[in-house]
């Protein structure tokens, strides 16, 4: 089996990785380029666990091969933060316990802001079925959409 | 002032009841905070499991031969691999790798340890298990039966008369309770008898199960792993594997939920014994369907309820028979359901009996509650029509026969002060009771009990230079208990909360810790963490004492400081703990507390839930549309996370109550392995979870501490079912309430005139 060679951008950096041909982005990701903050729930696009942004679009990289990524921009949770900033969407996570594991949190996080990114004022509702994708067994997703509600606030009057 | 009822003293609390952030929340939203899957080791492979296809086989033989030469494969494994175990491990060494018989689809029985996932996999298709299928059974009742076919041949059924000689799938009757049944139902104006039944459901944490497990040449071995107790972890692979405790060094990952699930080994033993085959790391994933296929669940369960009342509320007897099913071994919580199932009231005439049976299904693991939800079910739904049969409000009835300070259990002890009647109160004066409701509409109520569990804890409290603390415990923290635990500590040594830093010490660090499980960690671990800096304040204070030249009894510790006791002990400006710290090297060395304790006095809780639902009478689909949780958590030390425990307890049940599911087919493999066909709840399904958090502090504890993990599971399966039934119009005893279980009810009610 020859690895193949993939050039992408990552987070904002050049990157460059080899990766089997079966191989998931999320395996690429994880095991390759040690980002480990994606986790595989299912490995079957049911938990969100694994979201990141593949060329602004919001996507389960366990369905996405690592090959797939060659000449494009990912970009995974360990870039949501600006150095010691964190985006608001994770200080409101914190400030609302909106996290008890923590395992989904990455997941959550990066659907989020993809959902705010096109949808700056949602409703509760869109909310709710904006992440309906992202499951989380330990919150019952009270603190989750509470959290999402308040960092959508807070970005909309400018942090 | 002391609370008269408890004996507790009352405090103002500076930082506990307060939301601080917790120590490991920026690792978790930024993606740095490692699971059990976020680990490499150097040299590492890969290892995976074979599971056995049948449901119930016998294994004539296993040839690895073939998977052994293909180039990368490093090591294969099977159960001659492991030690000989004494009886009480046997089951688990069974469960971990078969022996001479497959129990249930997905058993494993074998594994091999590879250069890459991909080899490993090919590898796992060139091991040829010779199979002798077998008659298999997974439902409870059938397998109780006669004919049916008989997992064990060393199981015959205990507690029955006379004892029976041939083997069978019972493994006991117990039987709990006290005075006479047929005495109270003959007093009784209205008896209503009803059978019920509950799928099983998994734990279904996000994380699927992970280790990294190494034993050197020198038969010294490392295992990281995501666990809910990493010393028992420990304490069983070293038994598993054949070696001394203390050659095992066992580190928790951060763990991705357990709800229970985590309190036992899968694939732990597995990897050390691939790697001490194979002379190098070996890393064990499990896929999400192997996670439903060979972990959890919980059982699946048949069961009748008796219950006689009198027109005045009063509840003259209560009887139930338990009927679950554990999986293939014995060991279901049927006894924990039927100890809790009356456990509500005050009952003059109570009998449960409980049956435990074992099937060709995965080794049920505990969860949430275990035994408890089910029971409750069952019972609170006769509650409920009984009520309505008398005319009689709901919480009014349950309040006429509500446990409280001194009442006789149902299952033996007395109880000491409660707070069933107290959330039934706020439940009853909660703006949600009497909410209006609009078509196809129904409101649900029930309350429910757990135990609470204390148990085996030793924490170490060291205090720094610069009079910063270190805090190791040695419980696996899975929702934020390490904030608590930095909360208590910081309240006692009178410092701020930042100044403490509470680790999950590994095992050679820490005495033994119990499981985190029984909703214990902030009881337990929380009284220990009080009780090591009361030890390291003693010390504080003799190191101030011999600073100031006067004897330690005449020096007291208030808010961080070191004074002294009184106007004769002497003049000196008080010492602060950072102070003391910093010259701690001259004053004798350093200072740490510690603590050691078998924890007794874990305050039993109580919950009640207020459910509104709606049902489409054309799909049969039910919606939850508005939830509230009260429950008595004693003293929430971090209400955040208190409500935290309680949403995600209700969710849970939920998904139980409404989607959640084994499938079986015909051929005894599970049809549902995957988040798609095993649903639980998303947020679209959901509204918020109101949440009201009652305290009667518990006299055990210091602070007056119960747990609250658990007990959030206990009323939902029978709220949301009252809720449902009340809104179908139709009563409601089978779970999960799917939609074409609803219709079904419907048409039926209908048939028979009823709708
Ligand atoms: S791991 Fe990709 S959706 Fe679950
Ligand atoms: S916080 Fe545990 S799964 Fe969401």
């Amino acid at each position: 089996m020859t690895a193949i060679a993939v050039a992408a951008t990552i987070n904002g950096e050049a990157t460059s990785f080899l990766c089997e041909a079966e191989e998931t982005l999320l395996d690429a990701l994880r095991d390759r380029l040690g980002l480990t903050g994606a986790k595989e729930g299912c490995g079957t696009g049911d938990c969100g666990a694994c979201s990141v942004v593949l060329d602004g679009r919001l996507v389960c990289s366990c369905l996405v091969l690592g090959a797939e990524a060659e000449g494009r921009e990912v970009e995974t949770i360990e870039g949501m933060a600006l150095g010691d900033h964190l985006h608001p969407l994770q200080q409101k996570f914190l400030d609302h316990a909106a996290l008890q594991c923590g395992v989904c949190t990455p997941g959550f996080l990066v659907a989020a802001k993809a959902l705010l990114d096109q949808n700056p004022s949602p409703t509760e509702e869109e909310v709710r079925f904006g992440l309906a994708g992202n499951l989380c067994r330990c919150t019952g997703y009270d603190k989750i959409v509470r959290a999402v509600m308040d960092a959508a606030e807070s970005m909309r009057d400018g942090r | 002032m002391t609370n008269s009822e408890t004996g507790l003293k009352e405090r103002q609390f500076k930082i506990v009841g307060t939301r601080p952030l917790r120590p490991d929340g920026i690792d978790k939203v930024t993606g740095r905070a490692r699971f059990g899957a976020d680990m490499a080791a150097p040299g590492m492979l890969v290892g995976k499991i074979l599971r056995s296809p049948h449901a119930h086989a016998r294994i004539r033989s296993i040839d690895a031969t073939k998977a052994l030469v293909l180039p990368g494969v490093k090591a294969v494994v099977t159960h001659e691999d492991f030690a000989e175990v004494g009886a009480d491990l046997q089951d688990v060494l069974e469960n971990v790798m078969a022996q001479d018989k497959a129990l249930y689809d997905g058993h494993a029985v074998a594994a091999v340890a590879a250069i890459s996932a991909g080899v490993a996999r090919k590898a796992l298709r060139l091991i040829e298990v010779d199979y002798e299928i077998l008659p298999h059974v997974t439902d409870v009742e059938a397998a109780m039966a006669a004919e049916a076919p008989v997992l064990h041949d060393d199981i015959v059924t205990s507690g029955v008369e006379p004892a029976p000689k041939t083997p069978s799938n019972v493994v006991h009757r117990h039987e709990f309770g006290h005075g006479d049944v047929a005495e109270g139902l003959a007093q009784a104006d209205v008896v209503i008898e009803h059978d019920f039944k509950t799928a099983a459901t998994h734990q279904g944490y996000i994380e699927p199960h992970a280790c990294v497990g190494s034993v050197g040449p020198d038969g010294q071995g490392e295992l990281w792993c995501c666990t809910q107790g990493h010393f028992w972890v420990r304490n069983t692979c070293a038994a598993l594997l054949g070696m001394d405790v203390s050659h095992l060094r066992v580190t928790a990952s951060e763990i991705g939920g357990g709800f229970g699930g985590k309190t036992t080994v899968f694939i732990d033993p597995v990897a050390l014994a691939l790697s001490r085959k194979a002379g190098r790391p070996v890393k064990i994933v499990m896929s999400r369907e192997e996670v439903f296929r060979a972990s959890g669940p919980t059982s699946s369960t048949a069961m009748t309820v008796k219950i006689g009342v009198r027109r005045d509320g009063r509840i003259t007897a209560g009887e139930a028979v338990l009927k679950f099913q554990g999986g293939a071994f014995a060991g279901s919580p049927v006894d924990l359901g039927a100890m809790t199932a009356f456990a509500c009231y005050d009952l003059e005439h109570v009998k449960t009996v409980a049956y435990d049976v074992v099937t060709n299904r995965p080794k049920q693991a505990a969860y949430r509650a275990p035994g408890a939800p089910m029971a409750a079910f069952a019972v609170e739904s006769v509650i409920d029509e009984l009520a309505s049969k008398i005319g009689m409000d709901p919480i009014e009835l349950r309040l006429k026969n509500a446990v409280e300070n001194g009442s006789q259990s149902s299952y033996g002890p007395k109880f000491g002060p409660v707070g069933l009647v107290e959330t039934l109160v706020a439940a009853r004066e909660h703006e949600h009771y009497t909410a209006p409701l609009g078509a196809n509409q129904g409101r649900g109520i029930a309350s429910g009990f757990w135990f609470n569990f204390g148990g085996q804890t030793c924490v170490s409290l060291n205090i720094n230079a610069d009079g910063s603390v270190a805090l190791a415990v040695g419980t696996p923290d899975i929702g934020g208990s390490r904030a608590s635990m930095g909360q208590m500590a910081a309240e006692e040594l009178g410092i701020g909360y930042d100044k403490v830093r509470t680790i999950v010490a590994d095992t050679a660090s820490l005495g033994y810790n119990d499981i985190s499980e029984g909703s214990r960690v902030t009881f337990s671990t929380g009284l220990a963490t009080i009780q090591a800096a009361r030890d390291a304040i003693g010390k504080l204070c003799g190191r101030a004492a011999q600073t100031w030249g006067i004897s330690p009894d005449a020096v007291v510790w208030e808010d961080g400081y070191a004074r002294p006791a009184g106007a004769n002990a002497g003049e000196f400006p008080p010492l602060s703990l950072a102070e003391i710290a910093e010259t701690a090297a001259k004053t004798g060395g350093p200072i740490a507390g510690h603590c050691e304790v078998n924890a007794a006095g874990a305050g039993v809780s109580f919950a009640t839930h207020l459910v509104d639902a709606e049902v489409d009478p054309e799909t049969g689909r039910a919606k939850i549309l508005r939830y509230t949780v009260v429950q008595d958590a004693g003293k929430a030390i971090h209400p955040s996370y208190v409500e935290g425990q309680y949403q995600g307890g209700a969710v849970q049940g939920v998904g139980w109550a409404l989607n959640e599911e084994y499938i079986y087919g015909e051929d005894g493999r599970l049809q549902n392995p995957s988040f798609l066909d095993y649903r639980i709840p998303v947020a679209s399904d959901l509204p918020m979870i109101d949440t009201v958090i009652v305290e009667v502090p518990n006299p055990g504890h210091p602070y007056g501490v119960r747990g609250v993990g658990e007990t959030s599971i206990v009323p939902p399966l029978a709220a949301i079912a009252n809720a449902v039934s009340a809104a179908a119009g139709v009563r409601l005893t089978e779970l999960p309430m799917s939609p074409p279980r609803v219709l079904r009810g419907i048409d039926e009610a209908a048939a028979n005139g009823k709708a």
